[in-house]
């Protein structure tokens, strides 16, 4: 199949270098003490924080003197063509376990000891890059609740197809047996936290791509960052009304 | 989760303290050098397919079952690969029985990532009738002993297992032709699987802020380490999987420096792998020259296997010494085919499955050459003799000679394995022969 025609399109239209529309609202739901929705194209995310709230189950606590991340992804069963069965899947443990451990090194956990801060993540549509999706619904989430980061901690993916190199993959893309990098960054510090790669890359062609997502990360960074101050000029706004 | 919280409690300050301070005069707990991996050893057990791999303190099992299922809808003439973790609490008092947690996840995932999404085993010639029969291969990983640095070895004890896994020959026949025979391994020598290329996984552990990237880490190590990444790469240079799941952020320099040092590793590792099994192939096919003529002994109870008994006699007991000689060299001739077959495929690999097709590409190049060496005409005039010998007609008389010769050829590579016991290249050609003429 040709995933990128002669003109350089994609089967969406884009171009290689080109995201997906991006959508994204911060404090969605009113219970939580954070919360955003980050839309990609069709791909839907919803992210609920809570905490940092005292320490649950104390068996969790590894470090006496930094606080406990909890994280739990989940995809709706309608987010796909065709229904999904199981709810926790060997995916969805390893993703949460991902996005637990890339949001754990941006939390300044080190300032809330004896405390847990709970991430819910649920993915409303699946088109394609729902982990990075998830992380950067994630850290909107975190930021509204007002837990000290280090950075934004953002993510986007980008794969290899037709020997071109495609930032961030749709369903069909990504589905389509390339390579599949999902890349997690710290845009302001400069650091990896999150890599993640799929399939069969040469060496040279793997840095393109990886270059290619980091470049990425930083495009959606500046735009999360825009939609969290937009959110900080309506709060105050508000307060002076 | 609850592995790693374990870990983090046995280890006291102290001991912490003193894994960091060492390492960063470069010293590692165990004298190793930062970039030195701990000492490999395979073995393999009784049966085909299983193996035992040992990496330092590491103790990992692997073990391959293959069974006949119903394939799945989106994909109806390929086999399948699925990939089961057990972390015993005898490895590790942190593992818990039952249901496999969080690391167990990770693990199987990684090394399904590392085989599967990378197409090194072959899961269309695990096809027996499309859309109705695949073989479905299933590896089990038992983790024996915690040594640290479960990925690798684990990821070494599926790679060995697989390779020296040996499926039933079955054939299709009966009136209507969907009846799939399954010849028992007396009868027919029970096949191989067909694995392109081998990943393997390497595990840097990551400290200081990640300043520090140390290789193979060990489970004291694995206890301080503020973060760790596992890269699959197979001996061509190719990237076949990564993770870094979250934790400390690291540089893109280093990340990059760690891919390279994982290539430059994979070449050793794939040949001790690949020596191991060598070595266990020889013992086994030795036994089995030594079985046959026992074997042929024991079938003289009927009168239709009168024949068949003659046949054995001949080929078996008077030349009986010639054959063990011929297997030992065909043993040895192996890996040399194995390795050309081997950079075939690296050029020919485009990622889809279909898209596999050593012999068609061979032939090309094989026709090109004779007729360029026939007669010094311009590359379009070879190119449109190619033509005319895929199609059958050879009209001009250098395209004759072409033809004749790539057929002579192939007849020589036939010949190869005709006699004994069927090999992998066997098992492929025929569904591909027929995909050429199509």
């Amino acid at each position: 199949m040709e995933y990128v025609n002669p003109e350089g399109l994609r089967l969406d239209g884009r171009r290689f270098n080109e995201m997906r529309q991006i959508v994204a609202e911060v404090g969605v739901v009113s219970k939580a003490d954070g919360s955003a929705v980050f839309e990609m194209g069709n791909t839907k995310v919803i992210a609920a924080v809570y905490g940092p709230r005292e320490i649950q189950n104390k068996s969790q606590q590894k470090k006496n003197d930094h606080a406990v991340v909890l994280c739990e992804y989940s995809m709706a069963q309608f987010s796909t063509g065709d229904r999904r069965r199981q709810k926790f899947d060997r995916r969805s443990t390893e993703l949460s376990l991902v996005i637990r451990q890339t949001m754990e090194a941006c939390i300044l956990t080190e300032l809330m000891p004896h405390s847990q801060i709970d991430i819910f993540l649920q993915v409303l549509q699946a088109d394609g890059g729902t982990r990075s999706a998830c992380i950067n619904a994630a850290t909107l989430a975190l930021a509204d609740a007002g837990i000290p980061m280090r950075d934004l901690a953002v993510s986007c993916s980008a794969g290899y197809l037709n020997s071109t190199p495609l930032l961030d993959l749709n369903y069909v893309e990504d589905s389509a047996g390339g390579a599949d990098v999902t890349v997690g960054i710290l845009p302001k510090l400069d650091k990896v936290t999150l890599l993640q790669m799929d399939a069969k890359l040469p060496m040279e062609t793997f840095e393109t791509v990886f270059a290619l997502a980091s470049e990425g990360c930083k495009a959606i960074a500046e735009r999360i960052r825009e939609v969290l101050q937009e959110n900080t000029k309506q709060l105050e706004y508000r307060r002076a009304a | 989760m609850e592995g790693r919280l374990a870990n983090m409690w046995r280890l006291t300050v102290n001991e912490s303290k003193f894994v960091e301070t060492a390492l960063q005069s470069e010293l590692r707990v165990d004298g190793r050098g930062l970039y030195d991996y701990r000492k490999l050893t395979i073995k393999f057990g009784k049966e085909y397919g299983s193996s035992e791999v040992q990496l330092g303190q590491t103790h990992v099992m692997g073990f391959v079952t293959a069974q006949m299922v119903q394939p799945y809808k989106d994909r109806p003439n390929e086999g399948s690969l699925s990939i089961f973790t057990e972390f015993s609490p005898m490895a590790d008092p942190s593992f818990e029985p039952g249901r496999p947690g969080e690391s167990a996840v990770e693990l199987g995932r990684i090394i399904d990532r590392g085989l599967r999404e990378s197409r090194a085993v072959d899961t269309e010639s695990l096809c027996i009738l499309a859309g109705k029969m695949v073989w479905s291969v299933r590896i089990d990983l038992h983790i024996l002993d915690n040594g640290g640095n479960l990925v690798d070895a684990a990821n070494i004890a599926a790679l060995a297992a697989l390779m020296t896994f040996r499926r039933p020959d079955c054939t299709v026949g009966g009136e209507n032709g969907q009846e799939v025979i399954i010849h028992p391994p007396e009868e027919r020598e029970p096949l191989p699987l067909i694995i392109h290329h081998l990943p393997i996984a390497f595990t840097f552990g990551f400290f200081n802020k990640g300043n520090i990237v140390v290789m193979d880490p060990t489970y004291v190590e694995e206890a301080v380490m503020c973060g760790r990444m596992t890269v699959t790469v197979n001996a061509n240079g190719d990237i076949c999987a990564i993770q870094k799941p979250g934790e400390e952020g690291v540089n893109q320099s280093v990340i990059l420096h760690c891919l390279r040092l994982a290539s430059s590793r994979a070449a050793a590792t794939t040949k001790i792998i690949r020596e191991e099994v060598e070595a266990y192939n020889r013992e086994r096919s030795l036994q089995k020259v030594k079985r046959h003529p026992t074997l042929a002994k024991s079938e003289v109870s009927g009168p239709t296997v009168a024949v068949k008994e003659e046949y054995r006699k001949s080929s078996d007991q008077e030349k009986a010494a010639e054959i063990s000689r011929e297997h030992v060299e065909r043993l040895k001739l192996s890996p040399e085919e194995l390795r050309s077959s081997k950079e075939q495929e690296a050029t020919n690999f485009k990622g889809g499955p279909s898209n596999w097709d050593p012999y068609s590409e061979a032939m090309d190049v094989d026709s090109l050459k004779v007729s360029l060496a026939s007669e010094g005409d311009s590359i379009t005039k070879s190119s449109s003799k190619k033509k005319t010998n895929g199609s059958g007609n050879a009209q001009k008389d250098g395209g004759e000679i072409s033809v004749e010769e790539v057929t002579g050829d192939l007849g020589k590579k036939d010949t190869k394995h005709k006699d004994g016991e069927m090999t992998l290249k066997d098992a492929v050609k025929p569904k591909k022969k027929r995909k050429n003429k199509t």
